[in-house]
């Protein structure tokens, strides 16, 4: 996994509510059997026109907006578990997405793909969207050792919360599977303990 | 100290904590499909790891299958090649427990464990897919993950979770006739909103609970991922030993002795904390159809789409943009709507006993013309039944064709798609824009609901 440690970008906003995971890859996209490619059909229903044409009026078509943070309405990720809504998102370029709530299981498949969620106020959220909108240039830093996220745009800025074992894999570039296969030992005791 | 149903089997399955971080949990039972696996059997090929526990999981191809000529090779090359990998990767990693296409034991992943005797009370249950809350219906901690928590899984029979907090909702009283266990979940979602339960294990208690059959708790459990829940459980008791009972891979002989009795310690104690409890009469909840793109936005069959004064600013947006995709008015009745597609069947509503609601409806009865009905039994072991109980005869006479086993409709990711426009009575759990096909609009419903809509063509209320 990449590292992450701090970042400044400019912003996609996308101010719409429970965006669930069969709109950012529906299910016609998952018969891959890699990890590679789900970038180009990420949001793929907003994105494209039945004939593969870009549809003018959806913000990742919009040339004044990009970057690599992508800011979201609430509940982001709800529905499927699909992981590829992760790999769709990190395979775009988005290295942290905002919202002011995440579901559960998307957060953490983006965090075992780098991917850094960050959970801000309803009122952070709102400034971000007014501001995007007012000048696309707009610019957020998220530093993940001090945990904060600032408006660059505003000068505010919040802490967020992780969890400080989720936070050091990021920092440092760790899976959680590198963690598990260290504690073979004490699975095979607690398999015995059972028996 | 009194223990929650779920911190029991919670603690059970500790195998150590991470300092300030997750626990790692032990898992009994791992399901695995063709469409979230093909990764992480990468992911272990990478890294030259064997399977830990080949025994501990059940493979089964449902995600990505035609529901006809099965015994044909699959048309769309793409498919054809996950459902090879899939085949590969059993073969490769030497899993005894492998069901592909047309296998007796094949069929959605949360209907065929159970119907095994796969999923019994106390245990620990991951699939790669977020309606595995299915299996928690028998006293389990079931949970949906992703690929890399699959490889996890394979890798080592454990994965990392933070523990989430509890939650009881307890239902009061009794369901009124043709009310549905399928219409309790989806008005307890329509009241706590699709993210209402995010970050919480709900159990789910209380009379009307305790009255269903086992298959009518699967629905409900199924569906906790729905209001953002990681997972949702209902008790053990006498219904839930009764239906293990005597299934292949249940225990048997002393061993059954054994199991049973820890089985019945299975209970949330008196006095048990939860960090929330919430409260239903049963007797409020009408048969449930859902108005908009997420399955939050439910009403009673009678009652009206909200009008955007009732809906908080914030929200106002998406909800605009919701109807503008169902084509439906703020303050609309659906009652009388006419529909093009009604879908029997997925992890939600393709049981044996929702194709017999679905055959008493239509009995004596014909399929309206103008609707293209879909009837997708959840294994072959629901097909077969459908056929011993005579359920056949009875669509066929009706007008109606029986498909085979599969996630079909629910996801679409085979041929089984709503075209764009078309409005589709549906069981299954999910109304999302585009989940049953791109433009396909989805309205979700029970089994006695989806029947009525295919005899009358409409929107009907099946009490009426």
């Amino acid at each position: 996994m990449e590292k992450f440690v701090t970042l400044t970008s400019t912003v996609v906003p996308l101010p719409i509510e429970n965006v669930d995971t069969d709109q950012i890859i529906p299910a016609r996209f998952l018969k891959a059997t890699n990890k590679e490619g789900f970038g180009d059909n990420l949001f793929a229903d907003w994105r494209y026109n039945k004939d593969g044409s870009p549809k003018a009026d959806f913000v990742l078509n919009n040339p004044v907006y990009g970057g690599n943070i992508l800011v979201a309405g609430k509940n982001f990720g709800s529905g499927s578990s699909r992981e590829h809504a992760a790999w769709a998102i990190d395979g775009y370029g988005f290295k942290v997405v905002v919202s002011s709530f995440f579901a559960d299981i998307f957060k953490n498949n983006a965090l075992n793909n780098g991917v850094l969620p960050v959970v801000v106020s309803a009122e952070f959220l709102a400034e971000i969207f007014d501001g995007a909108n007012k000048d696309p240039k707009l610019t957020l830093t998220v530093d993940l050792e001090n945990q904060t996220i600032k408006n660059n745009a505003n000068g505010k800025s919040e802490s967020f919360e992780i969890n400080s074992y989720k936070k050091e894999c990021l920092l440092k570039g760790l899976d959680d599977i590198d963690y598990l296969l260290s504690k073979r030992e004490l699975i095979e005791a607690y398999e015995a303990s059972r028996k | 100290m009194s223990k929650t149903l779920f911190d029991k089997i919670w603690d059970a399955h500790v195998v150590s904590t991470v300092e300030n971080g997750p626990t790692q949990l032990y898992i009994d039972r791992h399901f695995c499909h063709e469409v979230t696996s093909p990764q992480a059997f990468n992911g272990l090929r990478a890294r030259g790891l064997k399977v830990f526990r080949p025994e501990l999981t059940t493979m089964t191809a449902d995600h990505n299958t035609p529901t006809i000529d099965q015994d044909k090779p699959v048309k769309d090359p793409i498919s054809r090649n996950q459902l090879d990998t899939f085949a590969k990767n059993a073969a490769e990693f030497n899993m005894p427990l492998y069901y592909p296409l047309g296998h007796d034991k094949n069929g959605v992943v949360h209907i065929i464990g159970p119907e095994n005797g796969f999923t019994q009370p106390g245990m620990t249950i991951v699939c790669g897919d977020s309606h595995t809350s299915t299996h928690g219906a028998f006293g389990t901690i079931a949970f949906g993950i992703g690929t890399s928590e699959v490889e996890m899984v394979l890798a080592t029979q454990c994965v990392l979770q933070t523990r989430p907090k509890t939650m009881r909702i307890n239902y009061n009283g009794k369901l009124g006739p043709g009310v549905s266990a399928k219409d309790l979940a989806l008005y307890t979602i329509s009241k706590l909103t699709t993210g209402g339960a995010t970050g919480y294990f709900v159990e789910y208690a209380g009379e009307a609970i305790r009255n269903m059959t086992m298959e009518e708790r699967m629905t409900v459990c199924n569906l906790s991922i729905e209001m953002g829940a990681r997972g949702g459980m209902i008790a053990p008791d006498e219904t839930t030993f009764n239906y293990v009972k005597g299934r292949e891979f249940a225990p048997k002989g002393a061993e059954w002795d054994e199991k049973l009795a820890y089985w019945k310690t299975l209970k949330s104690d008196k006095g048990a904390k939860f960090d929330l409890e919430l409260d239903f009469d049963a007797a409020d909840i009408q048969p449930m159809i859902t108005y908009g793109t997420n399955p939050g936005m439910g009403m009673g069959i009678q009652e009206s789409i909200p009008t955007l004064d009732q809906i908080d600013e914030a929200g106002r947006i998406s909800f605009q943009k919701s109807l503008d995709y169902m084509g439906f008015q703020p303050g609309e009745q659906l009652l009388g709507k006419q529909i093009d597609y009604v879908f029997l069947g997925s992890c939600t509503n393709g049981r044996i006993e929702d194709f017999r609601i679905f055959a008493n409806y239509v009995k004596g009865k014909k399929k309206a013309d103008n609707v293209v009905v879909w009837l997708v039994p959840g294994s072959w072991g629901v097909e077969k039944q459908i056929r011993e109980e005579g359920l056949l005869d009875i669509f066929t006479q009706a007008g109606f064709l029986l498909r085979q086993p599969g996630c079909s409709a629910c996801l679409a990711m085979n041929d089984d798609k709503v075209p764009a426009g078309k409005y589709a009575v549906s069981t299954s759990n999910r109304n999302f824009e585009g989940r049953q096909g791109p433009g396909a609009r989805t309205i979700l419903a029970g089994p006695l609901v989806a029947a009525a809509a295919a005899i009358t063509g409409k929107i009907t209320d099946p009490r009426v």
